[in-house]
């Protein structure tokens, strides 16, 4: 059930301020702490770039910082589940993905270890410092991993009710914590559901599935092709994995299309997802809306999504081709 | 196997002639399953089997098969994860699992695949395979020890070209860092890799040094000597405040004297008239 379902309307709170979710993520993991003695820090260095410093006053002999050694980072942290706690991890994206990646893959999906990975600044938060800081390619290369949990949550409360689900969830989960400003898109009273797609606007033309920062943008988006006069749904796909593969085929079936969005490569994330469901079980029009097959150029995070079309407008013209071409 | 057990035997030297037994039961065990496998690593399970028989036949882990997630048990890892034919004959001989299973070993859907998998098998603590990978893991369990005010200690071995892996050095230091006297390192320096000796591959000595510098406490052992590791087991750690690192002098394919210091018996995969052959210098016999 919805949002939708049960409420009658979309809740969906005007765009007011904007929140960098790491602070709810760190809030909610000091909350953990305090509830559940097993909760452990483990970082890379990464002390105030993960907002930590107020975890290790609280609970220094629950926190460990291995220095800048990623491929250690995950194996430590492996260790430390085995011993009976609970760690999270919390360092850049880019380095945590890429640098640890075989560790993520042995030590944590093969093993079904209880580790939580918090990815800090992921897709292009890391803006001018370029390509190297940026982490485009974790959505692909996590969701393919078997037992990964993986979860992109869309704002401040989304981010907050993941990291409690967290506590309680069996095997390892990655978390990728939005570090660019976000508006809120839930309401207080959301609750999170494990592998289920969030339904924040019923629509019956076209179908926008998006996750992260990229979720106020299809909502955006859809109001623009409201004043056009088509109806546009807007799934919030914060589950990655395990994908909700009922919403995204009821989305086919009732809408003439779907676009997705997503703060990452366009191959191989959401959209790649959303596609090998489609493909085998109901072929329908798509449009995947990402960073194309490039290492982004010189600029601002917010110059870089103007730049690869991940604003309302692009995915409002997305939208508007896909149905002008499918009549 | 079914005869006097360890703790009843009194005499030193009636200690070490029984590990030494188990050890080359071990041994001519996982040639067994290599060559029921026709796959396997011959020269590593050969050059551990000593230390593997020590510390788990010798009553220096504390571990219960009856129970082999007991919160307080020490942990081992296998870091050289290749080497799991030795690994799962030495659990079978301990008694977390059949003895009996040891036949399936890497057969279709068998819990003994090539590489231990925790999920499928009590007594492994970490999937390992890939090399460089137990030694950050038995840290992170080395300050769960700590952070859960629990006197368990882990062990972890190594090979000695897997120290290659630069992940190795991360671990070892933060290990340091952390003062972790509850972590022992085991090296097995064999002194061979897949390829080569390590010397001429890429070169490990001065490897006491090394460890030293990276701030373990470290004794040099023989790896056959079931006594010099008992008493070197018997004595941890070495400094309090310090990892402990010790490295076991071994004979890669030790037992097996055709394949002793032979880079090719990395994994060559010995006949049934060389399992014979083994068993009769062992003196242990081919049960299967």
């Amino acid at each position: 059930m919805s949002i939708v379902d049960k409420v009658g309307e979309p809740k969906v709170i005007e765009k007011q301020a904007l929140f960098d979710c790491r602070e709810a993520y760190s809030s909610v993991l000091e909350e953990l702490a305090a509830q559940d003695q097993r909760v452990c820090a483990v970082i890379n260095d990464s002390l105030s770039s993960a907002r930590l410093k107020s975890f290790k006053t609280k609970y220094p002999d629950r926190f460990v910082n291995v220095g800048i050694a990623e491929q250690n980072l995950v194996g430590v942290s492996c260790g430390l589940a085995n011993s009976g706690m609970i760690p999270y991890v919390c360092a850049a994206s880019c380095f945590l993905t890429a640098r640890s990646m075989e560790q993520i893959k042995v030590d944590l999906a093969y093993s079904k270890t209880n580790v939580r990975l918090c990815a800090m600044s992921p897709g292009m938060a890391y803006g001018q410092l370029g390509p190297t800081h940026h982490s485009i390619e974790d959505l692909a290369w996590m969701r393919v991993l078997p037992n990964l949990t993986v979860i992109v949550p869309a704002d401040p409360v989304e981010t907050a009710a993941v990291m409690r689900y967290s506590l309680l969830h069996e095997g390892p989960m990655f978390l990728r914590i939005a570090r660019l400003p976000v508006p809120r898109v839930h309401g207080d009273d959301y609750e999170f559901r494990l592998g289920k797609a969030v339904r924040l606007r019923e629509g019956s033309d076209v179908t926008l599935i998006a996750n992260g920062l990229m979720v106020c943008r299809a909502l955006d988006a859809a109001k623009a092709l409201e004043a056009r006069g088509i109806s546009a749904r807007v799934l919030n796909m914060s589950t990655l994995k395990p994908l909700d593969h009922e919403a995204i085929l009821d989305a086919a079936r009732t809408t003439r299309g779907i676009v997705t969005a997503e703060e990452a490569l366009a191959a191989g994330g959401l959209g790649g997802a959303v596609a090998e469901v489609l493909a085998q079980q109901h072929p329908t029009p798509m449009r995947i809306l990402g960073v194309p097959d490039v290492f982004a150029p010189t600029g601002k995070a917010e110059f870089l999504l103007e730049h690869f079309g991940l604003t309302a407008a692009g995915i409002e013209r997305a939208a508007l081709e896909l149905l002008a071409r499918e009549g | 196997m079914k005869e006097m057990a360890f703790k009843d035997l009194t005499r030193p030297v009636d200690r070490s002639q029984w590990l030494k037994r188990q050890a080359n039961w071990i041994r001519l065990s996982a040639m067994t399953m290599t060559n029921h496998a026709q796959l396997g690593h011959t020269g590593g399970d050969l050059s551990c089997a000593d230390i593997l028989s020590v510390l788990y036949l010798g009553g220096i882990l504390r571990v219960d098969p009856s129970q082999p997630l007991w919160p307080q048990r020490d942990r081992f890892i296998l870091s050289k994860g290749h080497c799991a034919g030795a690994f799962y004959s030495t659990l079978a001989a301990k008694g977390f699992f059949p003895v009996e299973q040891l036949k399936t070993f890497m057969d279709p859907l068998s819990m003994l695949n090539g590489h231990p998998d925790r999920k499928a098998l009590p007594g492994v603590e970490a999937n390992t395979g890939p090399l460089g990978h137990g030694l950050p893991i038995a840290v992170g369990a080395a300050l769960g020890a700590r952070m859960r005010h629990e006197s368990w200690r882990v062990f972890v071995l190594t090979g000695d070209g897997e120290l290659q892996e630069g992940s190795n050095w991360e671990a070892a230091m933060t290990a340091q860092h952390y003062g972790l006297d509850n972590l022992i390192v085991i090296v097995d320096r064999n002194r061979l890799q897949q390829g080569d000796f390590t010397e001429n591959t890429l070169r490990m000595e001065p490897l006491a040094d090394r460890w030293r510098a990276f701030g373990f406490s470290v004794a040099e052992v023989d790896g056959h000597d079931p006594e010099a590791l008992l008493n070197r087991f018997s004595a941890l750690p070495i400094a309090s405040g310090k990892p402990t690192c010790l490295i076991a002098h071994t004979i890669k394919g030790k037992g097996f004297s055709f394949a002793e210091n032979k880079p090719a018996w990395h994994h060559g995969v010995p006949t049934r008239e060389q399992l014979v052959e083994a068993g009769r210098e062992l003196g242990v016999e081919v049960n299967w």
